[in-house]
């Protein structure tokens, strides 16, 4: 349950550093990338180019994109060279 | 306690009690007719009168960004404007409101363009008045002196930022009788500068400012909300602080003559005085007139203002400010909304006079109470909205 008028700190503060990250901002998204992982090669062309730090890494192998902050803008699947990724519809559930 | 009693204009005034503030920022891009305030200020400054940082800006947006950032800083922070001054100010109004940073603004009633002109009129800080800032207003030099003393303990005690405003030129530019503090006893009587919170306080770090959507935004403005009705009881008890230590009591608003009073003027500045001379004058003719300044527009004392209009016959509100097609001007609006709460719901009339500092003369104020006369005699209203003084 967030927070009421009566419980927030005066004049607007956030009193906890980095507090954006409870800030879901996924729930933006219209479209959503799927990683195609038998054709993705790990190049991490996605990650660098992904404006919100939403591919997920891990020893140098992409895992999977953080579904909470991934705003689905498509770049990632637009700059794919083995065009390993794919954007779907959320309205379709997919 | 020995005050010195001094001949100062309006913005002579409103300087001299900055001086004794003694803020650590200043922050001010001058203008007409409030120019002399920062003028005044800086020479202060200058003279090492004051350990304030004066920071002039290049705009009035920049001068009040300036002081949001001074305030949440940690610091005591006042300006000055008017005008077209306090338009540019906008949307930092809101700002400092929002982050509830306790900044005082020492204004010059001046109308707003267009057309252009320099003079008088209210229209200025009542497009200001849901900006979520204290709004007090001045009849006179002293009322302008001690107003912006009191403004800077309110601000700091309800967290709250502060407009103390005069009228142009009437006011700001004409010498008056001053009594001036002894610079001790202002600085005994402020106190010790209070702080929301403070931004450089490195282990304790907070964010202001943070982007506030749907599920924030309106907890935060119902706390904004609820700070200006905390504020009500503050303003009272630093009045009343105010009349124990130095002999005059301030409140939300004064009546004059209006204990026994049928009719009834409804004025907020300069225009107060001369309305007092002409309640005199009728007295003597025996008529029940009375006047009821208002000094604090914001927050509205609506319960008080009901309560001590309730047994007045006949209101005229004159507003030195049009509403532009509202059903009346601010003032009136207000003041009729608080009146539909009551049982005895007296007739209230509107007088939008003075635009563009147009003089008002005790004539016309006095014709203004022989027509809530006549609405008393007939039980009828002629005209709701009346304009005085303009040529038709």
């Amino acid at each position: 349950m967030k927070k009421g008028w009566k419980e927030l700190p005066i004049g607007t503060q956030i009193t906890k550093p980095g507090s954006s990250e409870e800030f879901k901002t996924g729930d933006w998204r219209t479209e959503k990338p799927v990683i195609d992982f038998d054709n993705c090669i790990h190049c991490l062309i996605c990650w660098v180019y992904c404006p919100d730090s939403s591919v997920n890494v891990s020893d140098g192998k992409v895992t999977g994109i953080d579904y909470d902050f991934c705003k689905g803008c498509g770049i990632c699947a637009e700059e794919c060279p083995k065009d390993a990724i794919s954007m779907h519809s959320e309205a379709e559930g997919e | 306690m020995e005050k010195i009693i001094m001949a100062k204009t309006g913005n002579e005034s409103m300087a001299e009690a900055m001086r004794q503030i003694n803020p650590d920022v200043v922050a001010a891009y001058p203008i007409t007719p409030a120019t002399e305030v920062v003028q005044i200020f800086s020479s202060f400054v200058a003279d090492g009168l004051v350990d304030t940082e004066l920071v002039l800006a290049e705009s009035e947006h920049s001068a009040l960004s300036a002081c949001v950032g001074a305030a949440a800083a940690g610091g005591r922070v006042m300006t000055s404007t008017a005008s077209q001054g306090l338009a540019l100010m906008h949307e930092v109004l809101f700002i400092a409101a929002g982050l509830r940073l306790p900044i005082v603004i020492c204004e010059v009633n001046r109308s707003l363009s267009g057309p252009i002109n320099i003079h008088c009129d209210h229209s200025d800080t009542m497009a200001s008045r849901d900006s979520g800032w204290i709004q007090i207003y001045s009849e006179n030099s002293q009322e302008a002196y001690d107003n912006t003393i009191q403004a800077m303990k309110i601000a700091e005690k309800a967290f709250l930022p502060a407009i103390v405003s005069v009228d142009a030129f009437i006011i700001s530019h004409s010498m008056e009788r001053l009594e001036v503090l002894p610079d001790n006893e202002v600085q005994k009587f402020i106190g010790e500068h209070k702080k929301p919170y403070d931004l450089l306080d490195v282990d304790n770090p907070i964010t202001l400012g943070g982007l506030d959507l749907q599920d924030f935004f309106f907890e935060h403005k119902r706390g904004e909300i609820e700070a200006m009705k905390e504020a009500k009881p503050i303003i009272i008890e630093v009045g009343k602080e105010y009349g124990e230590k130095f002999g005059t009591t301030y409140g939300f608003f004064e009546e004059y003559m209006m204990e026994d009073a049928d009719f009834a003027i409804i004025a907020l500045g300069s225009t107060a005085g001369t309305t007092k001379v002409v309640v005199d004058s009728l007295r003597k003719k025996g008529m029940k007139v009375g006047l009821f300044k208002i000094r604090v527009f914001r927050p509205f004392p609506f319960e008080e203002i009901k309560k001590a209009l309730e047994h007045i016959k006949v209101i005229a509100v004159l507003d030195r400010v049009d509403g532009m097609s509202s059903f009346g001007s601010p003032v009136f609006h207000e003041i009729r909304s608080c009146l539909y709460e009551s049982e005895t719901k007296p007739v209230i009339t509107n007088y939008i006079y003075g635009l563009g500092g147009r003089d008002i003369f005790p004539k016309e104020i006095e014709g203004v109470y022989k027509e809530l006369e006549e609405i008393a005699e007939k039980g009828k209203v002629k005209n709701l909205i009346n304009y005085l003084g303009v040529r038709e």
